[in-house]
């Protein structure tokens, strides 16, 4: 006999491609319902920590830029905490940790201000190189796509997330290219050269 | 006006997150929905046990939540929306049954005409002025939530030749973790339009897809007022950690 209290996670339907009347409702034009839309940035003024700039696009298999792509971001802050609930204890009160970030509607552009994370403990205690967690929806994507973004310049050799990535060379599409001070580009790709690792989590 | 004094968490927001069932899950390509071809991910997903960046997610606070934010027939110009009025609740909980609280619960949908107030939506059916479609609100202390909306309209989109939306509402709803984070379509019980979906039909099995299917409820329904629909939220369930986090000489 099965047990009764295991009930099955809702399945995913795709986010479809007209997330942003739900979620980002004034960047669509949208106003007059939500006095802003949620998750404009993981930081407030006086976050600790090195601001970063990122900047990317999502593309497909055919190579088209997504217009219609909404991705969100969870990260720690700059001693590697996590805010909310974090069991080791309370995060930098200027972060938040968590944006909402749509692709602009003519060029598939996506940009995110923030502060670099700190390290984060894997279970076993090794200690996960500085990451932002990024989930990815869309019209055609059917489930959510979990990635990660790490940095060109910071030491990535032992994190054991990107060590479970078999092939060498895909761990590199994980990892944001500095660009200039503090400015770094970071373009997920969907299918195809250049596929983007996406993780079962 | 992000996330504001995030409510105190316990054990149970803390442990490792069940697995994906991804059989459960539509697969990532599924032809019959076209736009998934050239947009589904080619090579396997990287298995991972979730991790703390998984484990915690962030959480919203009651004062960003305004009075009218899941009143969808009044939140946008405080004159009602014409269509069929009902109330759509239901309950957040995870894997093992418990209730979620204190999480956010979005929606948005097309009007009574099966039109969407978006820029890229031309089907000819025309815009309500006072529906803009978007709701959102917090689950209580047993994880329920609950809309006052019109029930959305079937829409044509260019998929093949003649293919129909069935009525639908997008989810998005948060967990404690940010590996819960999920987004679905809760359809109406009785719809002929739902087996002929080619989104509906990216999950293969059956009983998943009945699992987004709303019955009406019309114990919650309000004599000469509105109908209910009943929509039930199952997100993954967390591990008990006290294995991990066992005494010592345990």
């Amino acid at each position: 006999m099965g047990r009764l209290d295991d009930l099955k996670e809702t399945p995913s339907q795709t986010a479809g491609p007209y997330v942003h009347i739900g979620l980002t409702p004034n960047k669509l034009g949208n106003a007059g319902v939500y006095p802003v839309d949620l998750g404009e940035s993981p930081i407030r003024d006086g976050a600790q920590g090195e601001a970063v700039t990122i900047t990317g696009t999502v593309r497909d298999g055919a190579g088209m830029i997504l217009r219609d792509a909404l991705i969100e971001i969870w990260q720690a802050d700059a001693d590697g905490i996590y805010p909310g609930n974090d069991p080791r204890g309370a995060a930098d009160p200027n972060v938040t940790g968590w944006a909402r970030i749509i692709a602009d509607f003519d060029s598939g552009e996506w940009l995110l201000n923030t502060i670099k994370p700190g390290r984060v403990p894997y279970p076993d205690g090794r200690s996960m190189a500085p990451h932002i967690s990024v989930w990815v929806v869309a019209r055609g994507i059917n489930l959510g796509l979990q990635t990660r973004i790490y940095f060109e310049d910071e030491d990535n050799s032992a994190c054991p997330v990107l060590a479970r990535i078999e092939q060498p060379e895909r761990r590199e599409t994980l990892i944001a290219r500095q660009t200039g001070p503090g400015h770094y580009r970071f373009d997920i790709v969907l299918q195809g050269d250049g596929e983007t690792v996406f993780f079962d989590i | 006006m992000t996330q504001d004094s995030p409510h105190p968490r316990n054990s149970v927001d803390r442990g490792a997150l069940y697995p994906r069932d991804r059989d459960w899950h539509p697969a990532a390509y599924t032809p019959g929905y076209k736009t998934s071809v050239t947009r589904a991910p080619s090579r396997p997903l990287v298995a991972l046990g979730s991790t703390l960046s998984e484990e915690t997610g962030p959480a919203f606070g009651q004062n960003a939540i305004g009075d009218l934010d899941n009143n969808l027939i009044l939140n946008f110009t405080g004159q009602p929306a014409i269509g069929e009025r009902i109330i759509l609740h239901g309950r957040v909980v995870d894997e093992n049954g418990r209730g979620i609280p204190n999480v956010l619960v979005e929606i948005w949908q097309a009007n009574a005409g099966g039109r969407y107030r978006h820029k890229k939506d031309g089907y000819l059916a025309p815009l309500d002025p006072n529906f803009a479609g978007c709701g959102r609100c917090l689950t209580a202390w047993d994880g329920s939530y609950e809309f006052l909306t019109v029930r959305p309209g079937a829409y044509p989109w260019p998929n093949d030749v003649n293919s129909w939306r069935p009525m639908h509402v997008h989810f998005s709803v948060f967990g404690t973790g940010f590996g819960q984070r999920l987004i679905t379509q809760c359809y109406f019980q009785g719809d002929p339009l739902i087996d002929l979906c080619p989104i509906v039909k990216t999950i293969g099995q059956r009983k998943a897809i009945e699992s987004l299917v709303a019955p009406l409820d019309m114990n919650r329904a309000i004599p000469m007022d509105c109908l209910a629909y009943q929509f039930d939220i199952v997100l993954r369930g967390r591990r008990q950690s006290v294995f991990e986090n066992r005494m010592e000489g345990m």
